[in-house]
């Protein structure tokens, strides 16, 4: 049994992790607003700037420290890793790219799995994280999504999946990463039959095949605000409608006034919302 | 993922055909001579033979040099179509003249009885549903429709499908599983419809819910990429028992103008993209995605819709017979095990 913190600082000491999504430096710019704020005021504040409200990117291991009770988090299938069933290579091979993004990321994939406790709660816990190729899905992020339902399901646990994923289904594995839509959307289908509880958190960005498969499937759909979630990507839509998009298009807000999420909810929120509404789901 | 159907409009343009820019944005292209440049050889040839065919009275000679010329263009079209590369083999898959829905509607099913609307916003033109024959069974036919003319294709969008076209499609394969009827999809699309009016009514959410859905249907599916096999969009009604791809047909996660625009910077790279995705009907096989190439005519299935059409209606029907021994409970387990598997990692490491 690893946690994921224990595996965090093993890797820290191994290699630095700079923090994708979130530069370097002792302050940051604010994409929300453009004020110059303290980068520790927005770490002390769960990433949230403090002028606006903006929602920044948070690193998986500080959504856990987030979201889950203290040193709760046992990870499962911490060390698996993808293969390049393509042999595909654009500027970069995919192999190459993988071990890049390992390095810079210290995760094997862009998804992590286990099982956790949300105020005392047990539950399978899943995210994917938009740090390691946009958090897209390709077959490790499928196969560990597939596996953490399973074992919802077996274990009689609701599970909750945080979405973080620009990418949508990973290019690099081609037809395969379009499969594990499949696979993974069959898999919560029986979970679903089982009368599981699943509640799918989006945060920024979740989009493409990500958005249409699991994270679109929670019997509770909640997300953080302004986050942008869609099928396609907004400057494809742009290029196909010839039209300027309306405001907030493709924003949680956009999608909670048409009807696909359930609730927004700001971060600092989040935990004892999404605790009662486990509550709600258990028998 | 991107369902860049624009783009693979755009790209059915670069070859043979012309380009127009019409309304609602969409690019059209018009067809002048549907030829693509690989194929211009064959055409060459074709049309001498058709000069000296068309002379009365022929001599000894030139008959004996279009009996020649015939079987050189046999030859020349088995070669040329037995060497296409991934990028031509997309545009084969597009070619404006290739059957699409409605051809085979009619050539392959005794009838059809069109069933619209999702009963909640509309009834998509891009994806037709109804009951049908198939050689004395009942069936649930569900397939993308592109459109042959202007009309028709602004109508349907190119084959770009909207919320309410998954909706329809799921509503009725719901009905086929209630009254055990097989379901046959037949794909054909670019990828789902990239809009502002798809986005605002759940294009995500309701081709998620297909996905999750047919994976629980109790009839034998049967799914066929027909033309393109675009992404999400052909994924939406491609959960199936059986899943098999026309040999010039092609089914990828993203087109390889979204591809090459993305990883190579510029759509022009599409060939590259092609090339590297492996989306052909053999790497799908290789790849163990699909489970079957249906052979296509000599030369691609626009140069023969009748011969097309009577291959794919013998492939139905076997593989209809061979899921209809199946009870429920052992089809479920098999769909679920037919994409569970599908995966390449490593449990620990390499790296
Ligand atoms: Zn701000």
């Amino acid at each position: 049994m690893s946690t994921l913190e224990n595996t965090d600082t093993s890797a820290k000491s191994a290699v630095k992790r700079p923090k994708r999504g979130v530069p370097e430096g002792l302050w940051l710019r604010c994409d929300g607003c453009g004020a110059t704020v303290f980068r520790k005021q927005v770490e002390q504040n769960l990433n949230v700037c403090p002028e606006c409200e903006h929602h920044f990117y948070v690193p998986t291991s500080m959504r856990i420290r987030q979201l889950l009770d203290p040193d709760s988090f046992e990870e499962w299938y911490a060390e698996m890793s993808s293969g390049d069933p393509l042999g595909f290579a654009d500027r970069k091979p995919y192999k190459e790219r993988i071990i890049d993004e390992q390095k810079k990321t210290g995760m094997k994939d862009a998804c992590t799995v286990g099982r956790g406790y949300m105020r005392g709660r047990p539950l399978v816990f899943a995210t994917t994280d938009s740090a390691f190729i946009m958090g897209s899905m390709g077959s490790v992020v499928g196969e560990k999504l597939t596996r953490a339902v399973e074992k919802a399901t077996e274990l009689s646990l609701p599970l909750i999946i945080v979405s973080g994923s620009g990418g949508g289904a990973r290019m690099h594995e081609g037809i395969i990463s379009l499969m594990q839509m499949g696979k993974v959307s069959a898999a919560l289908a029986r979970f679903r039959r089982a009368n599981g509880l699943f509640i799918s958190v989006l945060t920024n960005p979740t989009m493409g095949g990500v958005a249409a498969s699991f994270a679109s499937l929670g019997d509770i759909i909640v997300a953080e605000p302004q986050a942008l979630v869609g099928f396609a990507g907004p400057r494809v839509v742009q290029a196909t409608c010839k039209i300027d998009l309306p405001e907030g298009f493709q924003t949680s807000e956009f999608l909670l006034k048409h009807g696909f999420v359930d609730r927004i909810i700001h971060r600092s929120e989040m935990r004892s919302e999404l605790a009662r509404l486990i509550d709600y789901g258990s028998r | 993922m991107a369902a860049n159907s624009l783009n693979s409009l755009q790209a059915a343009s670069m070859d043979g055909v012309n380009l127009g820019v019409l309304t609602a944005g969409m690019v059209v292209f018009m067809a002048v001579l549907h030829q693509l440049s690989f194929e211009k050889p064959l055409y060459e040839l074709e049309e001498r033979l058709l000069k000296l065919e068309s002379q009365p009275d022929p001599s000894p000679a030139e008959k004996e040099s279009m009996r020649r010329m015939r079987v050189e263009l046999t030859q020349m079209t088995r070669e040329r179509y037995s060497n296409l590369d991934p990028w031509q083999t997309v545009q084969v898959s597009r070619h404006p003249d290739r059957p699409q829905t409605p051809d085979y509607l009619e050539l392959v099913f005794d009838e059809f009885v069109e069933l619209h609307g999702d009963k909640a916003f509309g009834d998509d033109r891009a994806l037709i549903t109804g009951f049908a024959r198939l050689a004395g069974r009942k069936v649930m036919f569900v397939g993308h429709q592109k459109g042959r003319n202007l009309k028709e294709r602004t109508e349907c969008c190119y084959g770009c499908a909207h919320p309410e076209g998954y909706r329809k499609a799921m509503q009725k394969m719901e009905m086929a599983s209630r009254f055990g009827l097989p379901i046959i999809c037949l794909i054909d699309t670019p990828g789902a419809y990239p809009g502002i009016g798809a986005e605002e009514r759940g294009q995500a959410y309701n081709i998620a819910v297909n996905l999750r859905d047919m994976s629980t249907l109790e009839v034998p599916i049967i799914c066929v990429v027909i033309g393109e096999g675009g992404s999400g969009g052909a994924l939406g009604i491609g959960m199936g028992d059986h899943v098999a791809v026309l040999e010039f047909a092609y089914y990828s996660v993203i087109s390889p103008e979204g591809c090459a625009g993305i990883l190579w910077k510029s759509s022009r790279h599409a060939d590259k993209a092609a090339r590297a995705l492996r989306f052909t009907s053999k790497d799908l096989v290789e790849l163990g995605v699909v489970d079957e190439v249906v052979p296509e005519p000599l030369g691609g299935a626009h140069r023969d819709h009748f011969k097309m059409a009577t291959t794919l209606k013998s492939r139905l029907i076997e593989s209809l017979q061979g899921l209809e021994s199946l009870s429920s409970a052992q089809l479920l387990e098999r769909r679920y095990q037919r994409y569970r598997r599908i995966g390449v990692f490593h449990e620990n490491g390499p790296v």
